[in-house]
């Protein structure tokens, strides 16, 4: 049952045909809380179609700052015939359900225990607007008005937002603002205004940005100097590239010539996306490509080769739902196994586990940076979620003075030098990485042939065991080496206090954060650590000596962190117990506190039977 | 494996205008068959690359995998060389020639890195004009895994690891197949005739765009047998060559006469020139319809057509067509790249 009086704390759901322009009104709505000062998450659930098929715009409103998904829909406006029976049966009891009454609902639809609020959505719209078309869009808005007044959020906001959506095309605005007044009328005329939970302006946002992880992850690649991307269309990348091709073209154009100063190719395929990746990197650009589950099986052959023959390749892969096409439109974390070990052979790559667009942005760049370094392919771990919502999180900064970090390169000045002992593949510094060389750099010195199969510390082809052995045990030593180049996981107290801790990372640190608030109020100590990279350090090692059980919080089904940590920390396993969500929808606080709640209490009741 | 030659060279030795003597360009002592094809496109490549005073630095020999792509090993020492994975060179290379255009690009491949495994990538390297220059060294079979037909096999060929059967299916023509997707440049050649490979390869290399040279190039160990279509016997006397072909450096330009009536010249990018003499009357070089007539007449008759079959010398690369800063993209650095101060803060307020 829903609480009766409540400010600032609700989930609304948009329920909408694919296609059909709600996006902007939507938009518009989440938008309307977080220039109301109020902590906003808005979570597209879309389907894979581009017309015709439900889809859902869910939005959290959250005084307390919780940006996770949370079950339980309070007000569900349901536009779409489609999906109006499941959609009433969603809304929460004692909430309320907003539709279009232009058509009479059928009596069984009818639910006594939530509110029913019918406005002849379309028959104000069609007596408002004369072309058909209009007459579809702006029902969007004024169902936007009817909602503004049920929860009693400020209209001169909208409009504002209005203006400002249609600062090229002013023409536009007024019938825009009529429609937000049709609607919000007939709420304030029809029913009592405003619901018991509503708006209330606050300032709670701070200098915060409500941005996408994917536009993040892009402008981090330009700020970062990446001046190649080549990739192929996938949901939910593709808008990584779109952004990087929109703001390539703002922000990396030559003034006088108009030229390009990057390359934006729209590959055959995940193959040849990759490729052009390893040869642009290679020959000495930062390269980088965008993908998800599929495009990385595709890339594993060429990501073996980069490995191998120590090639920098930046690959960023917003997880959806598999196996195979499987879930295309929803969130996942489930491709950390076929990321961390991607390709045949002994291979390992380190992935980079951003939770929040802020820090897509900046491990986007660390990404170039660390690949540059470790002359290898480092992957940046994003999701659906992550990467196609807006998140409410830190703006982005960036310092001026900042160097990419080109990692061991020689100059034609270094090639020169008389004592130096140049081979590939050399480690002379003790840390695995050798040195490498861009061609062209030297008339005579610092060529070598780059080839996936085994060779010398200098280059040259060899088949002889001991060699190849040396060669691989030196990678190993690079990998050593990344431990302490990888961000440090972050923790969430001061010192360790209890017996049990949560480990998450990625989207799932939203819900876990919320959770960790219900324990404390439950006076239930838990400690908790959030992973920002792998390979995992000490640190992460510690944390998990120091408890006697650990739950490891993911959104994929068979535990692949949890995998990692077992076989790469060499973990007891029945020291890691899982907490797990994969229905495709962003895992809840109160799915989280559930799952350990009961894991607890049962243990408990064990522990008694046997002492 | 791969052996080093003595670096011992006699102070008279000739050197090249920009320095360079021609072991310069030659690269480790080949591990490929006695008398494989391959190893004289190596050589012609040296050749090539002497004459056109390439300075090896400048050059990327990139190829995929086979015995024909482990060739760039066994030419220019002095480049740097890349060996990718099998039928992907194309990508390989599309990447490296957008991160420096000032480099020449030099890729090798076999007919079953091109037309089987890398079709894909073949094609849209050729949709995409990239600069760079692609030799198949075209043998009809996986040399590498033992003489396997590849898709070049021609119908009714025998091999030797067919066990005596033909090849039932239809070969890919790669030439054919280049026209059609609108190649800039295409050519086929034969391994063993010198004379023709060593101007193609040239002005291959001197065309801006992609150039794509189809080289049979007999497997002495699985396809040199009576019955196989690509065996030293059975193309020399098949061979159509078109014409003659002359490479013309800049520098020579005026000591050549042109003979307006037989010959036909054509202006590269660079001002270099290529002269085709004792020109087929019914094909025109520069006319693509009339190199596919003149390539479907010569299959019909049972000919194998060589010759530079069409070039247009005024398309646009792919760096043009993106329309690229001059400068090569990897020479930016922070000072070109960094978007100004307030530039991220002006982004932000747009997410506000
Ligand atoms: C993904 C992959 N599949 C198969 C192979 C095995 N393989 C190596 S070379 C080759 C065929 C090479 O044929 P071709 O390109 O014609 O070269 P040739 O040896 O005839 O010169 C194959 C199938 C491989 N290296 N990689
Ligand atoms: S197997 Fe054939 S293609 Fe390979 S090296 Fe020997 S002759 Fe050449
Ligand atoms: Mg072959």
């Amino acid at each position: 049952m829903r609480d009766s009086d409540s400010v600032n704390d609700f989930v609304i759901r948009f329920a909408n045909v694919n296609g059909t322009g709600s996006a902007s009104a939507n938009g518009l709505f989440a938008k309307a809380i977080f220039r109301s000062g109020i902590p906003v998450s808005p979570k597209n659930i879309f389907p894979s179609n581009i017309q015709g098929l439900p889809t859902w715009y869910e939005v959290r409103v959250s005084e307390k700052g919780y940006l996770g998904r949370r079950d339980g829909i309070d007000l569900l406006v349901g536009v779409n015939p489609q999906s109006l029976k499941d959609d009433i049966k969603s809304v929460i009891s004692g909430g309320y359900f907003v539709y279009d009454s232009s058509k009479k609902l059928h009596d069984e639809f009818l639910r006594e225990d939530i509110h029913m609020l019918g406005i002849p959505m379309m028959r104000l719209s069609m007596d408002n607007y004369e072309v058909p078309r209009h007459q579809q869009l702006f029902k969007n808005i004024i169902y936007l008005g009817v909602v503004l007044a049920l929860l009693d959020i400020d209209v001169k906001i909208v409009q504002t937002l209005i203006e400002e959506q249609f600062a090229s095309k002013p023409k536009l605005v007024p019938p825009n603002f009529k429609a937000l007044d049709i609607g919000y009328q007939y709420a304030r005329d029809h029913f009592r205004c405003p619901l018991p939970f509503r708006v209330e302006k606050r300032d709670l946002i701070g200098d915060q940005i409500l941005i996408d992880g994917n536009t993040a992850t892009a402008l981090g690649a330009i700020y970062g100097g990446s001046t190649m991307m080549a990739w192929y269309p996938i949901t939910p990348s593709t808008s990584v590239a779109k952004a990087y091709e929109t703001y390539g073209k703002k922000l990396l154009v030559d003034q006088e010539t108009g030229k390009k100063k990057y390359a934006f190719i729209q590959a055959e395929d995940e193959l040849a996306a990759i490729g052009m990746v390893i040869g642009a990197s290679w020959n000495g650009v930062r390269a980088f490509t965008s993908t998800s589950g599929a495009g990385i099986s595709l890339m594993s052959e060429f990501i073996g080769l980069a490995y191998f023959a120590e090639i920098p390749v930046f690959l960023v892969n917003v997880q959806r739902g598999g196996p195979s096409t499987g879930m295309p439109t929803r969130t996942q974390q489930g491709d950390i196994m076929s990321s961390a070990y991607a390709s045949h052979g002994d291979t390992k790559h380190p992935l980079l586990l951003p939770s929040t667009p802020t820090e897509c942005f900046e491990m986007s760049a660390l990404g170039l940076d660390l690949a540059d370094r470790l002359q290898t392919p480092v992957f940046l771990m994003s999701d659906l979620d992550l990467g196609m919502n807006d998140h409410l999180t830190e703006p982005l900064k960036w310092d001026k003075n900042r160097k990419y970090d080109r990692g061991k390169v020689l100059t034609a000045a270094d090639l020169e030098k008389p004592d130096l002992d140049w081979g590939r593949y050399l480690d002379i510094d003790g840390d695995g990485i050798p040195y490498r060389t861009i061609p062209g750099t030297h008339p005579s010195k610092g060529g070598y042939f780059t080839r996936g199969t085994s060779r010398d510390e200098y280059a040259k082809y060899t088949e002889k065991g001991e060699v190849y052995q040396r060669n691989v045990d030196r990678l190993t030593v690079k990998w050593n080496t990344t431990k302490e180049l990888v961000p440090a996981p972050e923790y969430y107290q001061e010192e360790n206090r209890g017996s049990h801790g949560i480990i998450f990372y990625g989207t799932t640190s939203y819900a876990a954060i919320e959770a960790m608030d219900i324990f404390k109020e439950e006076e239930q100590i838990i400690d908790a650590m959030r992973l920002k990279a792998f390979p995992f350090g000490e640190e992460v090692l510690s944390f998990i000596r120091d408890h006697k059980e650990v739950f490891v919080i993911e959104q994929n089904k068979d535990g692949q962190m949890r995998s990692l940590l077992i076989n790469e920390l060499n973990i007891n396993p029945s020291k890691l117990i899982s907490v797990l969500n994969y229905n495709g929808y962003p895992i809840t606080s109160d799915h989280i506190v559930n799952e350990i709640g009961e894991y607890l209490s049962v243990n408990e009741l064990v522990n008694l039977h046997s002492s | 494996m791969s052996y080093t030659k003595p670096s011992f060279s006699h102070p008279a030795l000739p050197r090249n205008k920009v320095g360079y003597l021609k072991r310069d360009y030659e690269g480790a002592i080949s591990t490929l068959c006695a008398g494989c094809g391959h190893d004289s496109i190596s050589a012609t490549i040296v050749q090539a690359c002497y004459e056109l005073n390439i300075e090896p630095h400048h050059l990327a020999k990139l190829s995929g995998i086979g015995c024909s792509s482990k060739t760039p090993t066994y030419f220019m020492s002095n480049s740097h060389g890349f060996n990718s994975v099998h039928g992907r060179m194309p990508s390989i290379a599309t990447g490296a020639n957008m991160a420096n255009k000032n480099l020449i690009y030099l890729g090798v491949s076999g007919d079953g890195d091109t037309a089987s495994i890398g079709m894909g990538q073949f094609v849209h390297v050729i949709r995409r004009n990239l600069n760079m220059t692609y030799i198949v060294m075209n043998n009809g079979c996986y040399g590498l895994t033992k003489g396997q037909d590849s898709a070049t096999a021609d119908f009714g060929s025998v091999s030797k690891s067919g066990g005596g059967e033909s090849t039932p299916f239809q070969a890919i023509d790669l030439v054919g197949m280049a026209m059609e997707l609108n190649a800039s440049f295409v050519a086929r050649s034969f391994s063993g005739d010198k004379t023709q490979l060593l101007p193609l390869l040239k002005a291959a290399m001197s065309h801006q765009g992609f150039a794509f040279i189809d080289v049979i190039s007999p497997c002495v160990t699985f396809n040199n047998n009576t019955g196989s279509t690509k065996a030293y016997d059975y193309v020399r006397d098949h061979i159509d060559v078109l014409g003659s072909l002359d490479f013309i450096p800049k520098e020579d330009e005026i000591k050549v006469d042109y003979d307006q009536g037989t010959e036909k010249v054509i202006t590269l990018f660079d001002d270099t020139k290529i002269s085709l003499s004792k020109l087929a009357q019914d094909w025109d070089p520069t006319d693509k319809y009339s190199a596919r007539d003149k390539l479907v007449q010569s299959k019909k008759d049972g000919h194998i057509l060589t010759g530079l079959l069409y070039i247009d010398p005024t398309s646009k690369d792919l760096h043009q067509i993106l329309n690229t800063v001059d400068t090569p993209l990897n020479q930016l650095q922070e000072t070109d790249l960094y978007p100004g101060d307030d530039v991220l803060e002006v982004i932000n307020q747009g997410f506000r």
